[in-house]
């Protein structure tokens, strides 16, 4: 068997291509990029499927649910708070169902290394109360994906992969194997797929009638491994996807480890967890993100005679990332000897702006327009922009979720606040800023939106956008902006003073301006350079 | 056998080539191998890390536990000091004095590498100069990878050999350049 070096996302991705895809569609955000990244390479190469970056999470899963419907099997990947936004498509898919395979990827980020919340995607997998995977590693992930379309076409439901930071960018060989051919042309039943009452009832009715299957399903899993110590009872592990290593890791040199489950699908594996629970007295639950699996153990009133210890009574921190250091301390080992810290403060070194990126000179202009401005918001949101919270700019006063810097603005000004400003990225605002600009355009609302269009979307790596140029000039006019307070301004320090005057002018005036500021991001121009 | 490596630089100067380069060397080598590396906002001109694992057997973690690397690999020296708790006490820092300032702060030069001295072995090279006299400024990654192979526990042909199919498409002067920073990293490591 042929062995590759992948990334965790790439696994998963090369598994689905494997398992058949047909179609697959993501809008970019770390850690899941690199899934759709890779099948966009691979689709170029063989032109064998589809692979699209989509405009927003929620079309992106509607696409691939289309693909579903169609009878092929299809991907949707996103970073865990990709699936709120295609939250509404998700729950819904799982009372329509899905008719050919369908594999949802949601890349949780524990620790926030690029992100705003460490929420587990697991919830989302409970409260659809469909299949969901979990892997430990970079085969895990390639054979699990592959599983998944079989398994989603078994249940005729979506199957979601939760993958971590640690494992989506993560590298490793991964041995492949052939490829299946992909599936016919096959509609989805009317009666399934119309979610008229009558019918969703119905539906719901199959979701709850599988549930005790799925729970089969889980226990049978060749992926959760149980292994009891006899001689010693005291003490056992519960571990889940990446937490599971760093277990392995803490007792690699015992001879026998203590009793442990690795669990890697849900729902839960109960009648595994109940042969573990019974073997022993105490039970540590490690689990990267939430205590999902903790939190359901001990359910109101705990388990009578045992305890169970992880993040929410226990040695494990609620909040941040797992690490093998923490998850030994946990286990009670000693700490590694370490060479001491040097004793030199040691400055630190936050990520910034690149050299030469308009975003500096357009929060450079924007700061000189609101120089003496008293009580002034600027509301920002998701992208290299957002940087400009940092030293040298102190330029924005919010960052909440795509699309929030134009509507929390109209909020904010609704209720009296001037001058509002918003900024956002070209890519941004195609995903979700164009919803709320609409409504604001209708109310001629006092706020000043500047859209900082590089033609990327740069954080993640540089991926296709979607509002951009003079399309993004008709767009905003199309969504009923007055046409003389649509100004564009090309963010470089020789236009510092004319830029500056006519975001002063815009924010001067009582209702809606748009100021576009045009240039592309440096990164994507050294890319066509080189 | 096994090896466990932190790799450190700031975004944008090539760790991730580095690894690149021992990733493959450990598949062709029959090794097991697992590097997790840092994406997205962190490599915007910050602290970016790497940790690779090399082993013949089993690696759990993707992780390197404090305590349990064998090298720290850094392309800049402040970087270098920034994870000395992940080092064994007998430790080997291979790291670059080139200092990256992009921040206020930066402490003095000579005040970082005291402290990287005080490691009980280290290995400091000047990748800038050196890699100006491979051919290119921007081959000091592949300074610093040379400064390492020696105590690496990968076949330096097997080293060599991905070099080379990374930096082939890139024309004849980069490839050479890149394989005469290898040659300068490495007798620089040696004659330290």
């Amino acid at each position: 068997m042929p062995r590759q070096i992948l990334l965790g996302d790439e696994a998963v991705a090369l598994g689905a291509v494997h398992a058949g895809l047909s179609a697959a569609y993501s809008y970019p955000g770390t850690p899941a990029s690199e899934v759709l990244e890779y099948l966009v390479r691979q689709a170029a190469e063989s032109k064998a499927f589809t692979a699209v970056w989509s405009v927003n999470e929620k079309t992106a899963y509607e696409e691939a649910l289309g693909a579903s419907f169609a009878g092929k099997r299809s991907l949707v990947s996103f970073k865990h708070v990709g699936l709120n936004v295609a939250a509404d498509p998700f729950m819904n898919s799982a009372i329509t169902g899905a008719n050919g395979g369908f594999l949802v990827v949601s890349a949780d980020d524990p620790g926030m290394h690029s992100s705003q919340n460490e929420q587990d995607s697991r919830y989302y997998v409970q409260f659809a109360q469909i299949p969901g995977y979990e892997p430990s590693d970079h085969q895990e992930a390639y054979d699990m994906a592959r599983e998944a379309y079989d398994v989603s076409e078994r249940f005729g439901l979506p199957v979601l992969m939760r993958l971590v930071t640690r494992l989506s960018h993560s590298r490793s060989a991964v041995e492949t194997r052939d490829a299946r051919a992909q599936n016919g042309l096959k509609k989805g039943a009317e009666k399934d797929w119309i979610l008229l009452p009558v019918n969703a009832r119905r539906r719901f009715v199959r979701l709850l009638d599988l549930q005790a299957e799925m729970t089969r399903f889980s226990e049978e899993s060749r992926f959760n491994i149980l292994r009891l110590n006899d001689r010693d009872r005291s003490f056992g592990v519960i571990a889940s996807g990446i937490a599971y290593n760093y277990f392995r890791e803490a007792v690699a040199s015992d001879a026998v480890p203590p009793s442990f489950l690795k669990v890697s699908t849900y729902p839960l594996p109960e009648k595994l967890i109940r042969e573990l629970v019974g073997h022993v007295g105490a039970i540590l639950v490690l689990e990267d993100g939430y205590p999902f699996i903790e939190r359901q153990l001990k359910g109101l009133f705990g388990i009578a005679g045992k305890t169970v210890l992880g993040k929410m009574s226990g040695p494990l921190p609620a909040s941040g990332e797992l690490t093998p250091d923490i998850v030994r301390r946990a286990l009670g080992r000693e700490p590694l000897a370490s060479l001491p810290a040097s004793g030199l403060p040691l400055a630190g070194r936050p990520p910034q702006l690149c050299v030469g990126c308009p975003h500096a000179d357009a929060f450079k202009a924007l700061n000189k327009a609101l120089e003496g401005v008293t009580g002034a918001s600027v509301f920002s949101d998701i992208g290299c922009y957002t940087l400009g919270a940092l030293p040298p700019y102190n330029a924005i006063h919010s960052c909440v979720c795509m699309g929030a810097s134009i509507s929390m603005a109209r909020g904010a000004s609704d209720v009296g606040l001037y001058p509002a400003v918003s900024v956002i990225g070209d890519s941004t605002f195609a995903h979700s800023g164009l919803t709320p600009l609409l409504g604001a355009a209708a109310a001629n609302t006092d706020m000043t939106v500047i859209i900082l269009d590089n033609a990327t979307t740069a954080m993640t790596g540089g991926q296709p956008t979607y509002g951009s140029g003079p399309g993004l000039l008709r767009l905003v006019e199309g969504l009923g902006v007055a046409k003389e307070h649509i100004r564009t301004i090309e963010p470089l320090p020789k236009h510092h003073d004319k830029n500056v005057q006519i975001i002063k002018d815009e924010i001067a005036y009582r209702g809606l301006s748009v100021v576009v500021a045009v240039r592309e991001c440096v990164q994507e121009q050294r890319k066509k350079r080189s | 056998m096994k090896q466990d490596i932190i790799l450190a630089g700031v975004g944008g100067q090539g760790i991730l080539s580095i690894a690149y380069v021992i990733d493959n060397a450990a598949l062709a080598d029959g090794l097991f191998f697992k590097q997790a590396e840092v994406h997205g906002m962190a490599q915007r001109g910050g602290a970016v890390q790497s940790h690779m694992r090399l082993s013949d057997g089993t690696i759990w973690s993707d992780l390197i536990p404090k305590g349990g690397a064998d090298m720290i690999l850094s392309v800049e020296p402040l970087e270098a000091l920034r994870y000395f708790d992940y080092l064994k006490p007998d430790g080997i820092v291979v790291t670059s004095s080139t200092p990256f300032r992009n921040i206020p702060d930066y402490p003095e030069v000579d005040k970082v590498l005291e402290a990287i001295r005080k490691a009980p072995r280290s290995v400091i090279v000047d990748s800038e100069k050196l890699a100006k006299e491979a051919g290119t400024v921007k081959a000091q990654n592949i300074v610093l990878l040379g400064a390492a192979s020696s105590f690496l526990i990968l076949k330096p042909e097997s080293l060599l050999k991905t070099i080379d199919d990374l930096f082939r498409g890139r024309g004849t002067p980069v490839l050479e350049a890149n394989l005469k920073a290898f040659d300068l990293g490495k007798s620089a490591a040696l004659g330290s």
